[in-house]
């Protein structure tokens, strides 16, 4: 086995752990660790297919912006040493079961079909590349999803800020 | 073949991961923990477009720059998501979807 292959591993290994992890979890902090995990790994696996500017992004802005949002919004809303009653089997059961058939389905399909993989060596992509093509405006630039994200980050900022911010004390009375 | 990992491991593991999220979204009554299935979802997608980027067509950008635009709608939907969910802890004292249904009727 290459040294690749084995990363290949390590990282699928604490990717499907993790995950599981994160949605069994009865204590929320600790979910909430077991996904900084599995966002570290994905970002491992970015830098395994050579998209390391992918990998950087994956780090700053999933594992060290979102995973800090859910930590605090966890710190603000409930005890840290409650712990999640368990989930009905029923319940756990049937959700299972719809998870694994949707699973097994496109698992099959994936492993029927031959996918016509290149040969051609992982190259590493320059940073002038991405930076020109994120702002160019001809058939192979990005320029308008540029845009149209940057107006959707601002309006969700905004839309944050009011949602969140404290209302008038008689608006707020919980109508009982 | 590309350095010695075939594509289908990253897609086997990429819907591994999916229907985790899936099984987590189903079974979990706490606001927040649905937000991180969501998460988990979402960022097994990302794995499936970098996989292809990268495997079928490695001369060109374009599934890059879709996880690219994916994680930035990833992280203003977390945003805007947790300013509601403080919002109902706000009024109800609790973010258990169950309690909170005071809009349903």
């Amino acid at each position: 086995m290459e040294a690749k292959q084995i990363m290949f591993a390590i990282f699928a290994i604490v990717i499907v752990v993790f995950s599981v992890l994160t949605v069994t979890s009865r204590r929320i902090l600790r979910a909430a660790v077991s996904l900084l995990m599995v966002l570290i790994a994905t970002a491992g696996l970015y830098f395994l297919l050579n998209y390391q500017f992918m990998a950087a992004v994956q780090i700053t802005l999933y594992a060290g912006g979102i995973v800090v949002l859910i930590i605090f919004s966890i710190l603000l809303t409930s005890q840290i040493s409650h712990k999640f009653e368990r989930i009905e089997t029923k319940k756990a059961i049937f959700s299972a079961l719809a998870a694994i058939a949707g699973a097994v389905v496109v698992i099959t399909t994936i492993l029927n079909h031959s996918f016509s993989a290149d040969t051609v060596a992982a190259a590493e992509i320059d940073m002038h590349v991405i930076g020109r093509s994120l702002l160019e405006t001809g058939p192979d630039g990005y320029v308008l999803p540029f845009e149209v994200i940057s107006v959707l980050l601002v309006a969700a900022m905004i839309g944050a800020i009011v949602i969140a911010k404290k209302g008038s004390p008689h608006k707020d009375e919980p109508a009982k | 073949m590309n350095s010695g990992i075939p594509l289908e491991f990253y897609l086997v593991l990429a819907t591994v991961m999916f229907f985790t999220g899936v099984y987590g979204f189903l079974t979990r009554r706490n606001l927040i923990t649905m937000l991180m299935s969501v998460e988990l979802i979402l960022n097994s997608v990302n794995i499936n477009f970098m996989a292809f980027n990268r495997y079928l067509f490695p001369g060109k950008l374009e599934g890059h720059f879709f996880s690219l635009f994916v994680i930035a709608v990833a992280a203003a939907e977390a945003a805007v998501a947790i300013a509601i969910i403080i919002n109902i802890y706000r009024r109800f004292t609790t973010i258990n979807v169950e309690d909170v249904n005071q809009m349903k009727y």
